[in-house]
């Protein structure tokens, strides 16, 4: 095995620029919208301006009637299958039939000569509502006489989880210390600046095509065929260039996909159509809000040992992946921290808003922020230092988590001390001058998921007679770098440069059929499955070029291009001579595939026992704010994290991927939520959704991230997960870090400059009164 | 019929007659009509920077930029930049320091940073800061991008000899 410390690799391990990167630059990556085609029309979609409401009549004769429009759908042009990711949650239709369920629900499409028209067109579709009586919170949903979001959906419990790992009642009952606490995380979207843009086909043989911007495109492949009532084999997705995904519509198919092909149908040419920002940011798909009280019993020392959290999830009105959400937040109870009795009950909950899926730290950023500002509250409580909290219930490599994770590479305890050291911890925690503080945050995450359905990951190699490689997977660049990596794998083993290696694009016609982008499993399932197509072409190339050379295959070693024996390095071939050859004289062709599906192991999701990931990626962070207490404002001076990414393949990649996550962390944490007045979201645009600016992250020199290096057997070349997990600990950490700073703690996001303030200035009345005890705002 | 305005653009140097309704932005020109796609479409209404264009040097968005008052002036547009098929520094500089993830918000980044240097070729951290303050990116949390525009400016310095 090679030193990961001592890189002896040529390509994996260095800093390698992204490979899509100059066409970038250039301007010339072909994203959706930039698809132009012969004959092309544009879609745009009819949207429902009610929360609830039944679907009286729907006239669109003055529509077809303008001038420039060629055709209208309705949910009747549909055969009126839903469609979903998991079947027992299959409930969406590609446009309403009978019922609108949220604001913002497509309810008809247009395809017209342009944009404008298509949209002019839109006023013109009479739609009769009767408006039905809508419910916007999940507690109330819940409450008998509700109004139902879905007939057979009982008090709109829309999916229901309930674990017991170990002996809870029995542990608390041993517990010297006792304390619960209730959060609440606000809706977030994605954010990516690429709106969702498809164009659909429908040709005269029945071949249906749809391009788009999709991470997933063989969960669209899919669902499209299921929505759309076809054979599979008749539809063909392919995937244009990825302008940012983080999860959510990019995912799945969403109506725009569905209307697009069939507009195309009617009109026999291809329809594009683009969602404007508003759109994106009023429609489905965004992180669940949860409430979540986090009951923990420890012993007076600070050691976890058992923790109860009952979850209720605002589901909004449709499940997207919000059944696997339920158990994915109750699985992310068991790390970073060994809990070793845990139980678990939740409730999503459908109601009248804009649907909740995953979006990038999935569940685990929500329950990471409950967990690791309660155990601040309990390290001050015990009287035990913040720091050592957390390392007296860090899991450690080759300990089995309670729901059944087997931990291997696991260095969380070094990612403390890294952090500790690069923040100046020691010097600055309760040293700070007023209103300026430091906290602290750990967080954790999965590097891909063994599920029920779809979870392996292959890829294809076709090594050409120039000594090009020809990659292709079922898996996305959505930005990631998943074009690099999985190129820097193939280059690695077959002894070539990166940039021999290319990387497709996912066509559901031709390239090996993947689950797509999500869960961290890229690098991890994918860049495995790469691996084993390379040693198979490699092995294949050995044997070429062992009958050519007179040498033993097993003797022959692939670097620089070169087909080099071990025995004698004089004996060499180029790599592409001995394609060549192969091809030409023996009628050998270099085409191999490996497929990676993580072992065997299943999860139990009814009693959520089981080995979701084959590895687990510890992270920390330290964080210093100040906070002007006039206006509640907080300000990001200095941020230090490490991660154990196992080896990173691309540092260069790697350190992208956890700053870009720790941002968007900041804007979750600070900034971010959908404003919503009875179900209509009132900030859909950039300008009142706050995202993250270049001001408001630290100075570089004050903004440091730290690789542990680790060794995961498991992984490609020793690598794990990287763009997730060290997103997971943030916003516990600025929460924590305003507490030091100002003496007030918010258990609700976003930790805006209101509630900052408010709770300032509540903490200052209550002490001008002379009362002592401490002031928790909501 | 609509409405049609018979116009003249000067972009990446080339001058391009068209036919186009009063209303159109100089975005929707630059890609439906002109087939420039490099200029990115977002959120339209010049909150994140996507649809950045040169015009005589300055950095705008052009969503929110009329094509007929574009008219007479110098247009550039990201497909401008490189010249005899090499990336210009600052296009360098972003894919070499990984300023690229997604790669929706480099034309516009790529773009107001030239635009930066032409004023300032020597800016500070918070100079950069301020400069991309109407610039969205979603996926790199701007470190790498900051980095990049900083080898960029010392590169050009290096080159011109200053
Ligand atoms: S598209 Fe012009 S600023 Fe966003
Ligand atoms: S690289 Fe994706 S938005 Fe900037």
């Amino acid at each position: 095995m090679n030193d990961p410390l001592r890189n002896e690799y040529d390509v994996v391990g260095r800093p390698t620029p992204k490979k899509d990167g100059i066409l970038k630059a250039l301007g010339r990556a072909e994203y959706a919208d930039d698809i132009s085609m012969p004959g092309m029309l544009h879609g745009k979609l009819l949207r429902s301006p009610h929360p609830h409401a039944r679907i009286v009549r729907i006239d669109i004769s003055r529509a077809q009637a303008l001038p420039g429009v060629r055709a209208v759908v309705t949910g009747k042009d549909f055969p009126g299958v839903k469609y979903g990711n998991l079947p027992q949650t299959r409930d969406y239709l590609p446009l309403a039939i009978d019922t609108v369920r949220y604001i913002g629900e497509e309810v008809a499409a247009v395809a017209a000569i342009d944009e404008d028209t298509a949209e002019e067109a839109l006023d013109l579709i009479e739609v009769e509502y009767e408006p039905l009586a809508a419910v916007f919170d999940p507690e109330q949903a819940m409450l008998p006489g509700a109004p139902l979001v879905h007939d057979n959906a009982t008090a709109n419990v829309s999916a229901q989880v309930a674990f017991e790992f170990g002996e809870v009642d029995k542990a608390f009952s041993r517990a010297d210390y006792v304390r619960e606490d209730v959060y609440e995380t606000q809706p977030v979207k994605q954010g990516m600046l690429e709106p969702h843009a498809c164009v659909g086909q429908w040709d005269n043989s029945g071949k249906i095509t749809l391009w788009s911007c999709k991470m997933s495109p063989y969960v669209v492949w899919r669902q499209l065929a299921m929505g759309l009532g076809v054979e599979l084999g008749s539809v063909r997705v392919v995937q244009t260039v990825v302008g940012g995904g983080f999860s959510g519509g990019k995912q799945e198919a969403m109506p725009m996909d569905f209307c697009a092909v069939m507009l195309s149908r009617k009109t026999g040419r291809p329809v594009k159509i683009v969602h404007t920002m508003d759109e994106v940011l009023t429609i489905g798909h965004m992180r669940h809000p949860m409430k979540i009280s986090l009951r923990t019993g420890t012993d007076k020392n600070g050691r976890i040992l058992a923790q109860h959290c009952k979850m209720i999830a605002n589901g909004g009105a449709y499940s997207s992946i919000g059944g696997f959400s339920m158990y994915l937040a109750g699985a992310m109870l068991n790390i970073p921290y060994r809990i070793p009795n845990i139980r678990y009950e939740a409730k999503r909950v459908y109601t009248n808003n804009g649907f909740c899926g995953a979006l990038r730290g999935h569940t685990n950023t929500q329950i990471c922020f409950a967990r690791d500002s309660q155990l601040e509250l309990i390290a001050a409580d015990l009287g035990v230092d913040p720091i050592e909290i957390r390392h007296r219930n860090a899991l450690q490599p080759g300990d089995e988590t309670s729901n059944g994770f087997r931990i291997g590479t696991f260095a969380f305890d070094e990612c403390i001390d890294r952090v500790v050291q690069l923040s100046g911890w020691r010097e600055k925690r309760g040293k700070l001058p007023k209103y300026r503080g430091i906290g602290f945050g750990c967080g954790s995450h999965i590097s891909g998921a063994r599920l029920m359905g779809h979870s392996a990951s292959a890829a294809e190699i076709r090594v050409q007679e120039d000594g090009t490689v020809h990659l292709s997977t079922g898996s996305t660049d959505v930005g990631q770098g998943a074009d690099t990596v999985l190129s820097m794998i193939a280059a690695e083993v077959l002894g070539v440069e990166v940039n021999d290696v290319r990387f497709a694009l996912v066509d559901s016609d031709s390239t090996p059929v993947d689950p797509g982008t999500f869960g961290s499993r890229v690098t991890f399932f994918t860049g495995n499955a790469v691996k084993r197509a390379a040693e198979d072409a490699r092995r294949q190339l050995a044997e070429i070029a062992g009958q050519r050379m007179k040498a033993n295959p097993d003797d022959l070693v692939f670097r620089g291009r070169e087909i080099i024996s071990r025995r004698d390095d004089r004996q060499r071939m180029s790599l592409k001579d001995a394609v060549r050859w192969g091809a030409f004289q023996t009628g050998r062709l270099v085409i191999s595939h490996g497929t990676y599906a993580a072992g065997d192991e299943k999860i139990d999701f009814r009693t959520g026992h089981g080995n979701l990931s084959p590895a687990y990626n510890p992270s920390a962070c330290a964080v210093e704010v100040e906070v002007d207490p006039e206006t509640g404002q907080v300000k990001v001076v200095g941020f230090w994290g490490a991660d154990d990414s196992g080896f990173p393949l691309n540092p260069l990649a790697v350190k992208g991927q956890v700053i870009g996550a720790t941002v968007m962390s900041f804007g979750h944490a600070l900034y971010e939520t959908l404003v919503r007045i009875d179900g209509k979201v009132m900030n859909p645009s950039f300008r009142d959704y706050k995202m993250p600016l270049t001001t408001d992250v630290p100075k570089l020199t004050d903004f440091q991230h730290s690789n542990v290096i680790t060794w995961e057997p498991e992984g490609p070349f020793g690598a794990k997960e990287a763009g997730q997990g060290a997103g997971t600990g943030v916003i516990a950490a600025l929460a924590n870090a305003i507490y030091d700073a100002t003496g007030v703690r918010l258990n609700s996001l976003p930790l805006s400059p209101d509630r900052i303030r408010f709770a300032i200035k509540q903490k200052y009345e209550t002490e001008r009164a002379g009362k002592e005890s401490p002031v928790a705002a909501e | 019929m609509k409405n049609l305005l018979p116009i003249s653009l000067r972009v990446n140097g080339e001058t391009h007659d068209v036919l186009v309704p009063p209303w159109r932005t100089l975005l929707e020109v630059l890609r439906e009509h002109l087939g420039l796609t490099g200029a990115k479409r977002s959120c339209q209404e010049g909150q994140c920077g996507t649809c950045t264009v040169l015009i005589d040097g300055k950095a705008v968005n052009s969503c929110l930029y009329l094509a007929v008052e574009a008219q007479g002036k110098d247009i550039q547009t990201i497909e401008g930049l490189a010249t005899g098929g090499n990336l210009d520094q600052i296009q360098k500089s972003f894919v070499q320091k990984g300023g690229i993830q997604c790669g929706f918000c480099t034309p516009g980044f790529v773009l107001a940073t030239k635009s930066l240097l032409n004023e300032n070729p020597n800016p500070s951290e918070d100079d950069i800061r301020t400069a991309m303050v109407g610039h969205l990116c979603r996926c790199t949390g701007y470190v790498q991008i900051i980095e990049a525009i900083q080898d960029a400016a010392s590169q050009l310095k290096h080159e011109s000899g200053n």
